[in-house]
């Protein structure tokens, strides 16, 4: 832990009090606030593009990002005031405008607490359609659920695997996320490792398996077990969360605070449980 | 290669050579021999070569016309970039394309922006096309005293603007009290491609101004002038100068001469007919900052600026002016040019160092500031042409006289660019407390009646007539809910449809956002929106509603303000938004207007 004074703001009219060091968003966590967030992940380094987590800081003349932004000493925060509301509003609208967020619930609530109106925009507005990526039989890539916060890229890049197997390409509304040309992704440079698909915030990436299930109207989560257990493969350690439907492995994810993974894992230990069902 | 995963496409010997030719004249050998690459491979490599990845891209784009998944190969393995960050780069400008063209053609860019768009841009593009021209629609190329603009994309020839080639003509040549122009076009003429033409001129007595003042002597002097930014911030260039210069080094100074602001072209005026000037103005700023490097990023649709620059530096160089020991002061300075390729955002300081790097132009979140975290991550002075010209009268004669120059909250001269409706469009050179009505009247006054003026820019806002008598002031501007911005005054008369207009700026906002930000992202395509609606709702005749679109767009407005990361979504519904006030738009086209608006705004 840092040794260094620890830093006192006001969130909303209350002292709180957070290492140096610490975000402003530690900063509302500590002081009880709930803050939306998209593009934020603990195990990420913050981009602040979706800007859903935006606040107003006293003297500040535009909103700042609390993911990113360092809390100072004697700053003085409000985050629900007429501003904040409106930009979350409009994030969360203009989301929801361009792209399906139906498999991203906590959005949908957000969207709700702060009367976000995606069909406002009417039948006219661009969206983004584009055919589903099966290429594999290991994860899908549904663009029309893409909300562009980078953190694929980031957990593919120098954030988790340093694979560099894609990147943000185009410009403006016109922005994917894609491999070189958009060549497939077995003959990219991916390596299967799945961060990119356990960070998606959206399920725009999606294990083969929770799409197959969703298609034939299986996929029931309020019926699956999550089993904490150590991945046999190698004598890393890694920790795995099986989450299990049917007595069947439908997808394997690792704790975001685990001291080895920080939620990363590689191919093995993401994909290779078929022998725990013995085919 | 072992680190990086490559595809199996391969670049021609075409592609190879233009690629190796880049890398070569700033490296040595392109290639890198393995046992070199298993050595120093890797992350350290990375960083070394990839400020190289824009010229790269240039270098193919110009050899075949567009980057193929072959040519990007090549690239990605000698600059050690990987494939699909290359691919994303090369992705985010305008003039590279990633499709095989199927033609070996020059190609023509088109400017439909404004002045241009006004002046049938429109219809030189159909003729273009029609004559079996290639052709591109393009966003504003900053030269809109001489509309309608162009600028041809060679193919295996260099890039060139057609127009540079006729004598250049400054409307203010050898007028007495200009400053910044007083060099350009006056008889007998300084030669802006001779070193010993600049000197006779004067030119360098300001450099050695700044060696008899030291470092710190320059910045207070810049201080006391209170010179401000020319780009649009307006912040105080010496406050900057002073919080680089006590950060530790390495640090750098950045010229930021992507000028890409629609109505904007004073910063070419000058790189083209003063580039010694500019030169000269940047290594007194490596000076006083105590940075050893400095870099010139020119937008790429500025290929004559860029070769003027470039022969400056050289001789320059030859002059003992850069490099090691400049005049017998001890301080080394060198500068390397950079083309843009395209892209509006990179004119935002922290986007145009992300852009150097090779890496995407998207601004970067701040705090923190580029004084302290800059290009390649150190501290950074970045000014423009325009601002760093000013620098060399202050150096000359002290600060406190620049400063009696102009108004107390807006010191010196500056430059404002006038196009559109004036008798004669150009580049005019003002002491800070001129009208607009004084600055158009310069410029032969309105031709017809005038109906709205464009002050500042696509990232500006709408002015009528009523707002003549305002003072061209960073305080005059602000206190009438307007902006200098880069300096433009584009006229429009009563003849002129705004609402085509508006919405071309509304599409220009929506094409040069980068993407990054959601408010920005999403919210600079619904604003078009709103004002394809309204055309099309006009185009049948329909009543054009305006109150709950206006509702709308301000929603979009407030949020694009406060939530966006950068001033391209901060100011991208400014303009629009000033236009309903105002009335601009709404009224229906045609004959029998009479130049009042009317319509559903009312």
């Amino acid at each position: 832990m840092s040794d260094e004074t620890p830093v006192r703001l006001s969130i909303d009219g209350n002292e709180v009090e957070v290492p140096a060091g610490a975000s402003v968003l530690d900063a509302c966590n500590a002081a009880g606030v709930e803050t939306p967030t998209l593009c934020y992940a603990e195990n990420l380094t913050p981009v602040n593009a979706c800007r859903v987590c935006v606040v107003e800081q006293e003297g500040a003349r535009t909103l700042v990002p609390s993911c990113s932004r360092q809390a100072e000493d004697g700053m003085v925060i409000e985050t629900d005031s007429d501003r904040v509301r409106h930009s979350r509003k409009m994030v969360l609208e203009f989301l929801g405008s361009g792209v399906d967020l139906s498999q991203a619930p906590d959005l949908e609530r957000w969207g709700a607490r702060y009367g976000a109106r995606p069909d406002r925009y009417g039948s006219g507005a661009e969206r983004i359609e584009e055919d589903i990526r099966i290429q594999d039989d290991l994860y899908i890539r549904d663009y029309d659920k893409c909300v562009l916060c980078y953190k694929c890229v980031e957990a593919c890049g120098d954030d988790a695997q340093h694979t560099f197997a894609i990147a943000v390409a185009g410009r403006g509304f016109g922005a994917r996320i894609s491999t070189e040309f958009d060549t497939t992704l077995p003959d990219s440079a991916c390596v299967y490792c799945g961060n990119c698909v356990a960070v998606c915030p959206t399920n725009a990436l999606q294990f083969k398996t929770e799409f197959d299930l969703r298609q034939a109207d299986r996929w029931k989560p309020e019926e699956q077990t999550v089993t904490r257990t150590v991945c046999s493969y190698c004598g890393v350690g890694c920790n795995l969360e099986l989450h299990v439907q049917d007595e069947t492995i439908v997808k394997v994810t690792s704790p975001h605070d685990h001291e080895v993974t920080s939620g990363h894992l590689c191919i093995k230990g993401r994909f290779g449980w078929q022998y725990v069902h013995g085919n | 290669m072992a680190d990086l995963h490559i595809g199996v496409d391969r670049a021609t010997v075409a592609e190879r050579e233009a690629v190796d030719a880049v890398v070569a004249a700033s490296l040595g050998p392109a290639v890198i021999v393995e046992s070199d690459r298993l050595v120093r491979g890797g992350t350290a490599r990375r960083d070394e070569r990839r400020h190289l990845l824009l010229p790269a891209l240039h270098a193919l784009q110009n050899r075949v016309g567009w980057i193929s998944p072959g040519g990007l190969n090549h690239v990605a393995e000698v600059l050690q970039v990987p494939p699909a960050e290359a691919y994303g780069v090369a992705t985010f400008y305008e003039m590279f394309r990633v499709d095989d063209p199927g033609h070996d053609q020059d190609v023509v860019h088109v400017c439909v922006d404004g002045p241009c768009q006004i002046a049938g841009s429109a219809e030189r593009l159909a003729e273009l096309r029609a004559g079996g021209v290639a052709t591109h629609a393009s966003p504003c190329l900053g030269q809109c005293e001489r509309p309608v603009a162009e600028f041809i994309q060679g193919r295996a020839r260099p890039d060139r603007v057609e127009a540079d080639r006729e004598p250049f003509a400054l409307p203010q040549a050898g007028q007495a009290g200009l400053r910044l122009l007083r060099r350009i076009g006056r008889a007998p003429r300084v030669d802006p491609g001779s070193i010993e033409s600049y000197v006779a001129a004067g030119g360098y007595k300001a450099l050695a101004a700044a060696f008899g003042r030291g470092p710190d002597g320059v910045i207070e002097e810049v201080v006391a002038s209170g010179l401000m930014g020319r780009g649009g911030a307006a912040f105080p260039t010496g406050v900057k100068w002073r919080a680089v210069a006590t950060e530790p080094g390495p640090r750098y100074v950045v010229v930021n001469a992507d000028e890409s602001e629609p109505g904007t072209f004073k910063d070419r005026t000058l790189m083209e007919n003063d580039p010694f000037a500019v030169i000269e103005a940047t290594t007194i700023a490596g000076f006083a900052t105590g940075a050893s490097k400095g870099w010139i990023y020119v937008r790429g649709e500025y290929p004559f600026a860029t070769e003027r620059l470039a022969n400056a530096i050289a001789q320059a160089t030859e002059a003992g002016f850069l490099g090691r020991g400049i005049a017998r002061s001890g301080f080394d300075f060198e500068l390397e040019i950079r083309r843009g390729a395209g892209a509006y955002i990179c004119g935002e300081e922290t986007a145009l160092f992300n852009s150097i790097e090779g890496y995407r132009g998207e601004p970067r979140q701040k705090p923190p500031f580029p004084t302290t975290n800059g290009l390649f991550g150190r501290p950074t002075a970045i000014n423009n042409p325009e601002t760093l010209v000013n620098v060399l009268d202050i150096v000359i004669d002290g600060g406190a006289a620049y400063a009696d120059i102009g108004t107390e909250g807006s010191t010196g001269s500056k430059l404002f660019c006038l196009s559109g409706h004036v008798a004669r469009p150009g580049l005019y050179e003002v002491d800070f407390g001129a009208t607009l009505g004084e600055v158009l009247d310069l410029a032969g006054g309105v031709v017809g009646d005038l109906q709205a003026i464009l002050l500042g820019g696509a990232a500006g806002s709408f002015v009528g007539p009523d707002s003549l008598a305002m003072p061209l002031t960073f305080e005059g501007a602000r206190a009438a809910g307007a902006s200098l911005g880069s300096g433009v005054v584009m006229a429009f008369d009563s003849s002129v449809d705004l609402l085509p207009v508006v919405t071309r700026l509304a599409e220009f906002f929506r094409n040069e956002s980068c993407g990054q930000c959601v408010p920005c992202r999403v919210g600079t395509v619904r604003q078009h929106e709103v004002l394809l609606g309204i055309t099309a709702d006009r185009a049948v005749g329909a009543p054009v509603r305006l109150d709950d679109r206006t509702v709308l767009l301000d929603e979009i407005d407030r949020a694009m303000k406060d939530a966006s990361i950068c001033g391209l979504g901060h100011t991208a519904a400014t303009a629009v938004r000033s236009a309903i006030d105002l009335g601009l738009i709404g009224r229906p086209p045609g004959p029998g207007d009479d130049g009042h608006p009317s319509g559903g705004a009312s």
